[in-house]
């Protein structure tokens, strides 16, 4: 039952993902596709534990946390350089 | 200046730093005088980056805070859910102002994060001089009830906790 | 891949989680494909995203600390971390879009001068 679930979920996170490209290419805005690139990352942490479970490794998680942490570091620095036109302050 | 407070200027983010380092890794002596040596480095190296403490008064009190923060975030998820599914024509968005009563500055980030993760609401900006935060709400209807709404809800609590 | 043992309980709970994160993430995505304002696709993203993927490594701590024998909390750091930080980032992207003016003239209401 746990497999159907897995196979289940992954295709739902797929769908998601490609409304989320969807949203990144038409825009309209910078910031609209700053937005879908965080919920990109959102989405590719899900398929990342989700293929951890489907090939009972256990080890993805170390991928997962580097992609929540970097995902959340990026869309920081994005919105900053738009807010003060540099990064670093 | 003793010797612990200058060694130890956080504690508790210098105990959170060792808790997650053993949590990540197993569980063994070495990794324990690791975490430790790392956390005092990294809490000391990064002081001067660190604002005024906020005193935690009333821990249990925040526990409990967390435990309703939590039913409230999956309640209000399904009210946007099907927000989002059936009403996506009729929604009526807006913004409001929120005044705040609290002061201290990680009690403010606090309610600001509550009201993202909650009631179809999200902080868009803090004022620091007029002392407001500007909430989008993606169904505006009732300004003044969502503005009691919080208040009674989360922001009590919070000043209580924090004791502000 | 499912452990023969594992109760049907547990089978069905981690099914269930798995599922609910899923559907809860698609409807974020497809709030953030439909909607008509920015800010109003901010909503979705924020708040069923989150709560998908914290469903969603609930499951997956179940499923190992079964499968290992031993309380997996690897996940539960993720979920905290993105719990902390969702909010963080929604309020970044909003207060950028305010200062560019983004979905002026839109269906929100009250849209601040400054």
């Amino acid at each position: 039952m746990i497999e159907w679930a897995v196979n289940l979920a992954i295709t739902v996170f797929a769908v998601a993902i490609i409304l989320n490209l969807y949203r990144l290419a038409i825009g309209p805005d910078i910031v609209d596709r700053i937005l879908a690139l965080d919920t990109l990352m959102i989405n590719s942490i899900a398929l990342i534990v989700l293929f951890d479970i489907r090939l009972s490794l256990g080890i993805l998680f170390e991928a997962a946390m580097l992609i929540a942490l970097m995902g959340f570091v990026g869309t920081v620095a994005m919105t900053k350089y738009l807010l003060r036109g540099d990064v670093i302050e | 200046m003793t010797w612990i407070q200058r060694w130890l200027p956080h504690p508790l983010f210098a105990g959170f730093l060792l808790l997650l380092w053993l949590l990540m890794n197993a569980f063994s002596f070495a990794h324990l005088l690791l975490g430790s040596a790392l956390a005092v480095v990294i809490s000391r190296v990064t002081q001067p980056f660190w604002p005024e403490r906020s005193r935690i008064k009333y821990p249990g009190k925040l526990m409990l805070y967390l435990g309703r923060l939590l039913v409230d975030i999956l309640k209000s998820n399904l009210i946007v859910a099907r927000r989002i599914l059936f009403h996506s024509r009729q929604l009526q968005p807006g913004f409001f102002t929120y005044p705040l009563t609290l002061t201290d500055d990680f009690a403010v980030t606090m309610l600001a994060s509550t009201i993202s993760l909650t009631p179809g609401t999200v902080s868009a900006h803090y004022d620091r001089e007029g002392r407001t935060l500007l909430i989008h709400c993606l169904h505006l209807e009732d300004e003044a009830a969502l503005i009691r709404d919080i208040h009674s809800r989360y922001e009590l609590p919070l000043k209580e906790i924090f004791d502000d | 891949m499912t452990p023969s043992s594992m109760p049907f309980l547990l089978e069905l709970l981690i099914s269930l989680l798995l599922v609910t994160g899923a559907l809860f993430a698609l409807i974020g995505s497809i709030g953030l494909a439909r909607l008509q304002d920015f800010f109003m696709r901010l909503h979705g993203p924020t708040k069923a995203s989150t709560l998908g993927l914290g469903c969603l490594l609930i499951g997956s701590l179940l499923y190992f600390s079964f499968q290992k024998g031993t309380v997996s909390v690897h996940e539960a750091i993720v979920t905290v971390f993105l719990f902390a930080t969702a909010p963080v980032s929604a309020h970044m992207m909003a207060k950028a879009a305010l200062f560019r003016g983004v979905g002026k003239g839109g269906p929100s209401r009250n849209y601040p001068e400054n």
